[in-house]
Order: structure tokens, then sequence, then C-alpha cells
């Protein structure tokens, strides 16, 4: 439905984005993930016709939009800052793009009405927006993206401002709406909990690139590079080399090869996953050096005896420098 | 054409403000007229008007902070029914001409005042017992009077936003009450205090018709001694050398006032102000409470509807009588000829100042980290330069330069003008600037062509804070003294010179036109004051 063919953009003479090519189906949600500054608003501006790349294009349901103004392109949009208008009443907010479609009055009625049910604010419509809580304007920017039913919907950080429970609420709220009304979506995100509760896929955006694209599933399961396990919160990383003989030689000592996944390259690293490690009478030598409780279990930092710091989960409290041993049941192997 | 519109603002200021300026600074350099202005330096007169101006400002300054200050802690700290009607009629006096809480000072305190009055008629006395019209005490209540409300918004605004906790913490580790405000209040509110303070300052030091009126012949202000100066000694430069003198304090005063003003935006860990207050509990607290904000409201608003009730004393025979063209009058037309004078200037003040403010605010409009933005940033400090210039000051650089046009009507409506122009860039730029293109996007992204964009987002924003401007305009016009003082004909005197001229008359029917020229001024005020307050978007700034 969209296509992002090759697209390259510049910001004050350094590459923004490089070559960036990724496709949307009809009714899916895709969220691009990535730390501030990698380009994810960019992107979305460059597909809503607010920006120009340098190179590539952008084509929707089989037309190329270079020349199409962002007024004539049919795709919604949720800002960061959600720009209600501060002139307009809720209902003159919504109804905005039903009137620039030349709607006729009983139909934008009805439609605003049955948008603003939708998003759980019936009986707003008279209201200020100025004086509305910040997760009432939410759903008032939300209820004016979806009114004048564009084809394809993408949000710009659009729960950034709100503290984490209700970002959570609103978020599973928010994907079962879209979903309802078979909604396609790009929702831009810095925070990883909130792209894989939301999507369907997830586009990771690092230093210029797409560096995973997949189901949160795959890319948990999977992640493509030390930088999306970091990003996901995999810290347990250590460099490692693959021997000619299956084994697989890092600073804690040798590993089976995993039985599947075997990046190739010189530069290899070892993911040992917290939950993949066990505590026995013997293993790798480690002191602990803080545990705390955290979901239900005790999570651990400890440090090796060959020096290496990892983080484990235990059922039980370990003691502060008491002196334990691992037993690593598996690594897998990603690419740096 | 975009830039020739630009310019309009510019080519007006430096016609009508730099060169009138210039003109005061060359009069005053001028080698013809060394010996009088030498005169300014050596006669000890002189030094003792700016040794009396310094002093009531001084004075002045320290009594309204002093006074104003607990009310700038209740409004902030507590929360209870009725404040924010209370503290919206505390500006009420502020926004008053200044002719009017002169008026106001006289019909409560003067000889032929209320209070006098009533106490002549209480104990049977011949002579008003309260003698302190033409004396330095009236000045003082009169200028409290009028700035009560500055010290009360910036201070109170500032300290609604200090998080409380600051000083429970400081009460956590063994401070008293006393000491914590003493160590810790006092310091983090010390900027917004001498903010204002400053700011009340500069007021004061400038101020014309409360000391021209309630000061009597023998007192005179810096301000006061150059409209004598040029206006009844036709002295011309000496008044140029005093102007010289007081611009010279005025712009350093100012100049540290917008440095301060930069401070006080930095952040404090400033928190909402919701969290902050909460409402009075124990009774000791209560009673305090209401007993200062009687005394407030008593003080701030007696003077005011002394001016109302007084107009009305005889039956609204004052009110007739300014339709009545005397023979004796001073006037030579009648009273009620100067509203008609006022709304005229007013009128055509509004269009211009209108007109130069939007083009003003627009070409200021550039984004802050645009390549424009230092010379942007320069424009508006210079388009702020009229509001650190005292209004007879503006008027004597009129005559001073633009002398030949004495005899026209536009010098009113030009110094009016100048006078308001910077009240309204104030009044449009943040909001020309707060349509955030994000707006103007999520328009686009709605369906909007640019023509509709501006069509349905420009242009209903930018009228109403126009009307704002329009409406500042307009109330500055009606209640401006200082300058028209000065450039005005006399045979088409406006309110404010209609009761300045009655108010120097004896006899108790030209004090009642006084009154009720004043009364009509007040009510046009306050319902300018009114419409600005309704067609504000968002929060009033200082």
């Amino acid at each position: 439905m969209l296509e992002l063919v090759n697209i390259t953009k510049q910001y004050a003479g350094a590459p923004l984005l490089h070559d960036i090519s990724l496709t949307i189906h009809a009714g899916e949600i895709v969220s691009l993930l990535g730390p501030s500054g990698s380009g994810k608003t960019t992107l979305l501006r460059i597909i809503a016709g607010l920006e120009q790349p340098e190179q590539g294009e952008v084509i929707f349901e089989g037309r190329h939009l270079r020349d199409v103004p962002p007024h004539r392109r049919g795709i919604g949009m949720m800002f960061q800052d959600l720009a209600l208008f501060p002139h307009k009443n809720v209902f003159e907010n919504v109804a905005f793009g039903l009137r620039m479609q030349g709607l006729a009055r009983a139909e934008i009625r009805a439609r605003v009405h049955e948008t603003l049910t939708l998003v759980g604010l019936a009986g707003f419509a008279e209201r200020d927006v100025n004086n509305l809580s910040g997760g009432e304007q939410q759903r008032v920017a939300l209820a004016r993206a979806l009114a004048p039913r564009p084809r394809l919907l993408m949000f710009d950080e659009p729960l950034g401002a709100l503290d984490r429970l209700l970002r959570e609420q609103l978020v599973t709220e928010l994907r079962a709406i879209l979903k309802r009304i078979g909604m396609t979506a790009l929702y831009v995100t810095h925070d990883q909990d909130e792209a894989f509760a939301m999507a369907d896929r997830v586009a990771i955006l690092h230093a210029t690139r797409i560096v995973q694209l997949g189901t949160p599933a795959e890319i948990y399961r999977a992640p493509a590079n030390t930088f999306v396990a970091q990003f996901l919160g995999l810290t347990n990383l250590f460099p490692a080399r693959q021997r000619d003989d299956g084994t697989v030689e890092t600073g804690l000592g040798e590993f089976a090869l995993p039985p599947t996944g075997h990046p190739g390259g010189p530069s290899v690293y070892a993911l040992i996953r917290p939950e993949r490690v066990r505590i026995s009478t013997t293993g790798i030598a480690a002191q602990v050096e803080e545990c705390v409780f955290r979901a239900g279990k005790y999570r651990a930092r400890v440090l090796t005896a060959q020096g290496a710091r990892m983080t484990i989960e235990t059922e039980n409290a370990l003691a502060l420098g008491a002196t334990i041993h691992l037993h690593i049941q598996t690594i897998e192997l990603i690419q740096e | 054409m975009r830039y020739f519109l630009y310019a309009l603002p510019i080519v007006f200021l430096v016609t009508f403000y730099f060169y009138p300026l210039g003109a005061i600074l060359q009069t005053s350099f001028a080698r013809e007229n060394a010996r009088a202005v030498a005169e300014v330096f050596t006669d000890p007169y002189y030094a003792r008007v700016l040794v009396f101006t310094i002093g009531q400002a001084t004075l002045s300054t320290l009594l309204t902070v002093l006074i104003a200050l607990p009310a700038a802690y209740i409004f902030a700290r507590y929360d209870f029914r009725g404040a924010a009607l209370l503290r919206a009629m505390t500006t009420l006096p502020f926004v008053m001409p200044t002719i009017v809480v002169a008026t106001a000072f006289s019909a409560l305190l003067g000889p032929r005042g209320s209070i006098n009055l009533a106490l002549m008629q209480l104990f049977q006395l011949e002579q008003p017992p309260l003698r302190i019209m033409h004396t330095l005490t009236i000045i003082l209540l009169a200028h409290i009077f009028y700035n009560f409300t500055v010290v009360l918004r910036i201070v109170g605004g500032f300290w609604s936003n200090l998080d409380p906790q600051l000083e429970h913490a400081a009460r956590v580790l063994g401070a008293t009450r006393a000491r914590a405000f003493w160590h810790i209040t006092l310091p983090l509110l010390a900027p917004a205090l001498l903010a204002a303070a400053l700011l009340v300052f500069i007021f004061n030091f400038t101020s014309f018709g409360i000391i021209l009126i309630l000061g009597g012949a023998r007192l005179a202000t810096l301000e006061v001694e150059i409209y004598r100066q040029t206006v009844n000694l036709f002295n011309l430069p000496v008044a140029a050398t005093l102007s010289l003198i007081q611009l010279i304090c005025t712009f350093a005063l100012t100049l540290i006032y917008t440095r301060l003003q930069a401070r006080l935006a930095r952040p404090l860990r400033l928190r909402p102000q919701t969290t902050v207050r909460r409402p009075l509990a124990r009774a000791r607290e209560k009673i305090v409470v209401a007993l200062y904000l009687a005394a407030m409201v008593l003080f701030l608003m007696t003077p005011l509807v002394s001016i109302v009730v007084a107009s009305f004393e005889d039956g609204g025979s004052y009110y007739a009588e300014l339709f009545i063209n005397r023979r004796d009058s001073i006037m030579y037309v009648p009273p009620i000829e100067a509203v008609r004078n006022s709304l005229f200037f007013a009128s055509a003040t509004v269009i211009l100042a209108a007109s130069l403010g939007l083009i003003a605010a627009y070409s200021l409009e550039q984004r802050q980290h645009s390549r424009m933005s230092v010379p942007v940033r320069l424009l508006d400090a210079v388009y702020m330069l009229p509001l650190g210039t005292s209004a007879v000051t503006l008027g004597f650089g009129f005559i001073l330069a633009l002398g030949g046009w004495r005899a026209s009507i536009a010098l009113v409506i030009l110094a009016h003008t100048l006078v308001a122009f910077p009240f309204v860039v104030r009044a449009i730029l943040p909001i020309v600037r707060s349509i955030a293109p994000r707006l103007r996007e999520a328009a686009q992204m709605l369906g909007a062509s640019p023509e509709r964009v501006w069509r349905e987002i420009d242009l209903p924003i930018v009228t109403r804070a126009l009307l704002v401007g329009a409406v500042f305009a307009f109330t500055v016009s009606m209640g401006e003294f200082g300058a028209t003082m000065l450039v005005a004909r006399p045979d088409l005197p406006t309110i404010p010179m209609a009761i300045y001229r009655v108010l120097a008359q004896p006899g108790l029917a030209n004090f009642g036109q006084a009154l009720a020229l004043s009364t009509i001024l007040m009510g046009v005020t306050a319902l300018g004051i009114l419409a600005v307050e309704r067609l504000r978007v968002g929060e009033a700034e200082f």
C-alpha cells in the first residue's frame, strides 16, 4: 500500500536517512522505532510531503507522490505536540478535515459524533480544547486525524508527553481502535515497549538505516545486531570468535555453536539471555555486586572471575559479595 | 512589496521617534544654548528637582513593595473563593489614566473631597481638617494605589510557581518559619522583587499627571519640570537638557529591568500553581487574610468609587453642565466636545497603531533559529523603545522637531500612535509566533490548501490578537496625558486635558465637571480593558 524506495535525506550536511526502503501493507500497523535524532520524524514528514527527500520515491497506492502536495495525499497525521487548533472547540477541530472534503453539514455532524464516540469523548463536542486534560487532548487529536478516514494514518510520538501508566493504557486502546476500523498506520516512537505493544511489525532505525524489520516476537527472539539487543535491554554481550571445529570462543570460555543463526563476518558477539543462566555448584565463578527485586524475580549483576559483568535472573535473593557459580545453558551469536 | 511593508514601522520610528530625540540632543548641545544649559548644573533649584524626583520615586517604590508583598503571598499560596475576581480588581487602578487617579485622590482626600466634607459635617468644622493636598503624602498614596498590582502580579506570579517544598525542606532541617523565609524564600524571590521594584521605580520616576495635579506648584519631578520649562517658560534648552538627563536614567533602568526579566525566566524547578495553593485552614489565618484583603479592597476601590459617587452628587447636573458652553468658560467650547475629540483621536490612533503594529509583528515573526535572528531581536528591542521613553519627553521632542506642524491635529494622533505602538506589537507578536508551524502543517494534513490554511488558521487567530491590540491602542489614546499636554491644540482638548483644565478652576461646578469627565473616561477605559480580557487568548504577561 505504501512503499518507500531508497529514501535518502541529509540534515545540516550530514546524512540522516540513507537508502531507506520499506513496504507497509493495507490494514497493517508498523512501528518505526529508534533513539531520538535517528530521523524517524523526518521520514514521517517525507511521507506526509512536508519535507522532500534528496533521493528516493514515496509510492502510495501505486501512485508516485513526489509532486503531490501534502493536502492532496490523503494521509492523516497525529503530531507530537498534537497541534490542536486553539481557536476552535472540540467539534470544530474534529470537523476540520471533513469540511476540507466539502461534506454536507449533516454528514459532518454525524461523522464527528461517531468519531468522538469511537475515541471515548462522546459529549465533549462543545468543550474548549485548551481546557482539556492531556489524555483528553490526545483523544481529540486522534479523533481529528481519524474523522476524514485517511487511507494511512501516521503518528509522531503522540504519547510522549504522558506518564507511563496512562501511556500504556492509551497504547492498548489506540491499537484496538485502529484494528476495529482496519486502519493502516505508521507509528513513530523511541519507546521499545510502546512500539512492541502497538505494532504488527517493527522497523528499527539506527545510524541512517533500518537495521531490522520484523514482528515484535521475531525481533525479540533474534535481534539483528548488538545495537538492537541493547535497545531491547539485552546487555549480556561478549565478543566472540567462531572456530572451525564448531565451537565458539569467548572471554567466558568455550561454548557449543548454537543450532540456529550463524552470522558470518569477523566481529560476532555472544548474547547471553539472563533466563539462560543457572546457578550451580560448579561452573564460572562470579561475585554478586548488586541484587534487586524486579517484576517477580531477582535481577543480579555479577562480576565473573574473568572480569566480565553480566546480569542474571534468580528465584531467590543473593547476598552481596557472595561467590556463586554460573552455568550458561545456551548462547546466541549476533553481529556487531 | 513585503519588504516595503516591513520598512514602514521603521520609517515611522525614525521620523517620529529618533528624529525628535535627535532634536532634543541637538538643542541641548547647541553652542548658542550653552549658558542656559549650564544653568541646569549650577542652579541648586534643578538639583532639588532631581533629588525630589529620585526621593519620591524611591519612597513610593519601597512602600508599594512593602504593602503589596502580603498580597503577593496571599494570592500565591492560598486558595479561596473570589481570589480571581479580587486579583483582577487590583489591576483597575493601574489601567486607569493617571489623570483619573489624580482626580480620584482629589475627590477623596482634597479640600473638597468626600472625606473632608464628611468630617466637616460630622464635627461642624469651618475648614477641611485633612490638609494633605499638594504634599508628598498624597503623592505617595496615589503612587502606591497605582502600582500595587505591578508588585502583586510580578512577585505573586513568581511566588505562586515557587516550590513550597523548598521551604518545607528548610523547616524539616530545623529552620524556624522566619528563618526559612529569610534564607530560602527571600533569596529565591529576590530577582522577582527587584524586577517589580525597578519597574515601579521607573513609573514613579517619570510620574507626570499625579505630580502635576496632586503636587501643586511647589513640587516637581523632572517630568513636570520639563513640561513647565516648555509650556510656561518656553525655556527649550533647559527642557532639552532635563529631558536628556531623564532619558539616560530611564534607558539605564529599563536595560537593567530587561536583564533581570531574562534572569527571571531561568528555570527554578517551578511547579504548577494548583499544587502550590492550599485553602485557608486555621481561624487566625482566616482572620488575618480577611482583614488584609478588606483593607486592600478599601484602599484600591474607594478613590475610584468616590469619583463616581461624587460626580452624581448634584443629581446629574455636573453631566448636564458638560453640554453647556458658558461665556466665562476657559474652553470656549462645551466640555463634552473633549469627549468627541478624544474619540476621534483614539479612532485615528487605533487605525494607525494597529496597522503599523501588525506589520511590525509579522516582520518580527521569523523563527528564532533562522539566519535573521540577531537583526530581528535587535529590531524587537528598537520597537519597544518608545515604552521606555517618558510621554512628556516624546511630546517635547515633537515640539522641537516637528514644530512646523504645531497647528496640525496629526501631532496628537502621531504621539498617541507612538505611545500605543509597543503595546500593539506586544499584543500581536506572541500570537503570531504561537501559530506554530505545526498548526499550519496539521491543517495541511487534514486536506487544507495553503490558501485555506491562511484563512482557517492565521486569519482568525491574528484577528483576535489584532483586536486586542486595537483596544489597547484605543484605551492608551483615550487616557494619554503627558504628550498630549504638549502637542494638542488648545481649541481641540482631549478628555484628560479638559479634566486638567476644569480641575485648575475654582468652584464646585468646575470640580463637578472634572468628576463627570473622569467618570466617563473611567467607564470607557474599564470597558476597553474588559474587552481585552475577553478577547485575549492565553495568559496575560507583563
